[in-house]
């Protein structure tokens, strides 16, 4: 058998000395802070990154959402069909889709839905939760909610439940059991997409969003 | 570079009042965020001492790790390359790019792949690569290196940077307004993530338990990157491996606190898999590649790619709305019975489409026409309108 | 004037009765002292005595071992080192250093130099003991500066190990702070080199002189008549230039200007 760069590699690695180091001891964990706290501080932090939070309730998120659209007036607005969310967006829409955005759903491969994609003025998605320390939403794309709805259009509407707000990245990963059941792609966001490039002058919307607005539903 | 090519730089920079301007803001600024963020001295020691023998525990079992990391972005569907000198590694790169047939390749800011001096070997083979990191994507308009890590091009002003794009996009005016000058980059670059056949990126942070290549990024370049093209090639050094997903909240707070002084970048990117195929794949699905994941290590090292998605089926676990998805909506006086507009393809199967080549949602309604007619439709129609066709990868899968 | 906070003051009657303050300590005088700056030496030896603490200064001492340590030399820096292992008597003493340099060096990279090596054990009981001058006038002996100088305007330079290294910074500028007529005017770019950096400055000779030119702009804007600092490398290069562009500032080291403010003579 040929000896390979892998097998070199490791080699050289299991020649070199080495030093035993144990695992480090978990950190404790704190006491999480009760979920108005952490709603407050996820918020907090949020907008201190420029994003926009509104927060609304299980009975008035959707009248939260109409009214948000027709303050803004975007004339379409990407949503995933095959999600919760999207049914109820379809629901709403055939209702009474006057003055609303004219929806646009993601329901294409993405090799013939790039040239709409890029033309959309703003995306809805839900999301898996956020981590209210550091401030940041928890994404989960998946084939019904794919990931360029999050990044491509210059708007991003997130739409959160208040009790999947977890008080650290730690108690997120824990109690989602992440280790276990790691998804093709997971991307925490916590604001706008943004850069300080030229002159550390900060800018929105480089790439990704120019704006976040999430919607707290408790 | 010798040291008195060295000395000679050093003469010439001193001597650059401008430069040495910029760089006293710029790393002033750095380092008030960062004490804006560490201000708990207490605390950031905790942090710094659990950061330490994380990575110490990383090296008493490097070899181990790297085993495992392998291991289990293989099972992911990722396949992994190892690579002992940066000549073998740029080679690996380029006979992937060269396998997909790719010319273009999008590229997210990696300081193993600058130290691998990679564009330049693969600008010599004819592939064009395009940095997408603002700061990045500035430099090489004007064919120089980084200058920075973080801030790869601190090292140029406002009026700098105006001057070059001037000079260097085709059509770009002259303005000194960074906000239209990231917009001129972003017109610029969204053409060309649309187009590339591979993205290349760099890692942050590899875990082994679960094969998980995690990316921090503010700009969404990087999502871009390891999104848009079919192809994903990841390069990192083996260094870069951590044993546990749980090691990576303090490990990534000590980054970004350290790097930007952030408590978070704007992104987190959590990448263990390509997309995956459809449950019960047609024969146009299987045939679909997903993407390609690479990883090296300049020196000596290491690089995985990846391809296809057998493994796990597609799952999900993702919160429901559950019980509030359809609540009444405020009782209006409908304006009309006309139905809601919208404009969703139609649900009816394009000519000659396999009807369940598309999400998984195709099998039951099939309402995405298949790869290869959507291609065709996108170079009709082109991109993003501004002249340039499509080059949509032919064998692009489907985001299930 | 100020005091350090949470001082039973009750329980320290009398400066040489107090039981808990060691008995003796040693002074490890580091290189840049012994040749350019003596009176430094001498000043924070005579301020330990002064409170009760008796000084012994080994003889065969010399120095750290951070040049060739720092120039990627282990070997020779070992070999430096291990004097000073033997120079001081192995037993429980505090060895009080007059920089955050040498205290750095010693503190944390003895027994890092000296893993796998029969004086392994010895090195981390020696590491153990060192204590920067500062931090030990402080924290350890709780000293109280009483201020006999006229009114005078100082700024304080924060040497990168003293700060980084040692984390003494809060020590040394409190012992300022103690000083009722001293007004101490912050740097506006304290985190920064002075560009002295031990060898750098003779391997970077023209970065290190533009990293001192901007320092040295950074204490003028304070308007202060001195700059104070724990360090005699940044002393040294710092005081060099000044003196090249001829301004009327004076550098001095932590423990000769308390010896000055409070001797009283």
């Amino acid at each position: 058998m040929t000896e390979t760069a892998r097998d070199r590699i490791l080699a050289r690695l299991r020649s070199a000395p080495r030093e035993e180091a144990p695992r480090p001891p978990e950190p404790a964990i704190g006491t999480a802070p009760e979920l108005s706290g952490r709603i407050d501080q996820l918020t907090t932090r949020l907008e201190a990154m420029r994003a926009v939070v509104r927060r609304t309730t299980a009975a008035l998120w959707l009248e939260a959402l109409i009214a948000l659209l027709r303050e803004r007036g975007w004339s379409t607005l990407l949503y995933a069909p095959e999600t919760p969310l999207g049914a109820a967006i379809e629901n709403a829409w055939a209702q009474d889709g006057d003055g609303l955005p004219a929806l646009v759903a993601y329901a294409e491969p993405i090799e013939s839905f790039k040239e709409r994609l890029f033309t959309v003025e703003a995306a809805i998605t839900s999301t898996a939760g956020a981590v209210a320390d550091t401030g940041a939403l928890i994404l989960r794309p998946d084939g019904r909610e794919p990931r360029l709805m999050s990044l491509v259009p210059p708007v991003h509407v997130a739409v959160l439940q208040a009790q999947s707000i977890f008080a650290t990245l730690e108690d997120a990963m824990r109690a989602g059991g992440w280790a276990a059941d790691m998804p093709t792609n997971m991307v925490l966001v916590s604001g706008p997409s943004k850069t300080a490039d030229i002159e550390l002058t900060l800018a929105f919307g480089v790439h990704g969003p120019k704006e976040l607005i999430v919607l707290i539903v408790e | 570079m010798g040291p008195e090519e060295f000395d000679r730089n050093v003469e010439l920079a001193l001597a650059d009042a401008q430069l040495r301007r910029n760089f006293a803001f710029a790393m002033g600024s750095f380092i008030a965020r960062r004490q804006a963020v560490f201000s708990d001295a207490a605390q950031t020691e905790r942090l710094r001492g659990q950061g330490q023998a994380l990575k110490r525990r990383v090296l008493s079992r490097l070899p181990e790790l790297l085993e495992e990391l392998e291991a289990n972005c293989t099972r992911n569907g990722i396949q992994v390359h190892w690579a002992e000198t940066p000549a073998v590694a740029n080679r690996l790169v380029l006979d992937i790019i060269e396998r997909h047939a790719a010319t273009r390749v999008v590229k997210g800011k990696s300081m193993v792949s600058e130290e691998m001096h990679l564009n330049a070997f693969l600008e010599k083979h004819g592939v064009e690569v395009v940095e997408t990191d603002l700061g990045e994507f500035i430099i090489q308009l004007n064919g120089e290196t980084p200058s920075h890590i973080i801030v790869p091009a601190i090292h140029k002003n406002k009026q700098q940077i105006a001057r070059i794009f001037h000079e260097k996009v085709p059509g770009a005016p002259y303005t000194e307004e960074v906000e239209e000058l990231n917009a001129i980059a972003r017109a610029t670059l969204r053409r060309k993530f649309a187009e590339a056949g591979v993205g290349i990126s760099g890692v942050n942070f590899a875990v082994a338990e679960t094969g998980t290549l995690c990316l921090v990024e503010n700009e969404g370049n990087g999502r871009m990157c390891t999104t848009l093209p079919p192809v994903h090639i990841a390069v990192m050094g083996l260094e870069k491996v951590v044993e546990k997903l749980a090691d990576l909240p303090p490990l990534l707070r000590l980054l970004t606190g350290s790097a930007t002084g952030q408590f978070i970048t704007t992104y987190v990117n959590l990448i263990s898999s390509p997309r995956r195929a459809c449950a019960r794949p047609c024969s146009a699905c299987a045939a679909a590649p997903a993407s390609t994941t690479a990883r090296s290590t300049p020196g000596s090292a290491a690089t995985p790619t990846a391809s296809s998605t057998r493994g796990r089926s597609a799952r999900s676990s993702t919160p429901r709305f559950s019980d509030w998805t359809r609540p009444a909506p405020s009782p209006r006086p409908r304006a009309s019975a006309a139905p809601a507009r919208r404009s969703a393809p139609s649900r009816s199967p394009s000519p000659g489409c396999c009807g369940a080549c598309a999400t998984r949602r195709c099998h039951r309604r099939p309402r995405a026409p298949c790869p290869a007619t959507a291609a065709a439709a996108a170079e009709r129609s082109g991109w993003p309108g501004q002249g340039g066709g499509i080059s949509t990868p032919t064998r692009g899968s489907t985001a299930c | 004037m100020r005091r350090p906070r949470g001082r039973q003051r009750t329980a320290f009657p009398r400066k040489d009765q107090n039981p808990l303050k060691p008995n003796p300590v040693y002074f490890f005088g580091t290189c840049l002292i012994e040749s350019f700056f003596p009176r430094a030496g001498e000043a924070a030896i005579r301020l330990i005595e002064r409170e009760g603490v008796p000084v012994r200064f080994p003889a065969g001492q010399s120095c750290c071992g951070q040049p060739a340590y720092n120039s990627g030399y282990p070997d020779d820096a070992r070999a430096v080192a291990r004097q000073q292992l033997r120079a001081f008597p192995d037993d429980e003493a505090p060895i009080v250093v007059p920089s955050g340099s040498c205290a750095g060096m010693m503190k944390h990279h003895y027994p890092g130099l000296f893993a796998g090596e029969p004086d392994q054990a010895l090195a981390e009981r020696f590491a153990g003991r060192v204590v920067e001058w500062s931090e030990f006038m402080a924290a350890r002996l709780g000293v109280e500066l009483e201020d006999r100088g006229a009114p005078l305007k100082v700024t304080w330079h924060s040497s990168c190990h003293a700060m980084r290294e040692m984390n003494v910074i809060a020590h040394s500028k409190g012992l300022i702070r103690q000083l009722s007529r001293v007004e101490l005017v912050e740097l506006a770019r304290e985190r920064e080199c002075c560009g002295f950096g031990g060898t750098f400055a003779v391997k970077h000779p023209a970065i290190s002189g533009a990293l001192v030119t901007d320092k040295v702009d950074d204490i003028r804007a304070t308007g202060a008549e001195r700059v104070i600092a724990g360090d005699c490398g940044c002393l040294l290069n710092i005081t060099g230039a000044i003196a090249h562009r001829g301004l009327p500032i004076r550098g001095q080291h932590l423990a000769e200007f308390i010896w000055e403010r409070t001797h009283g003579s």
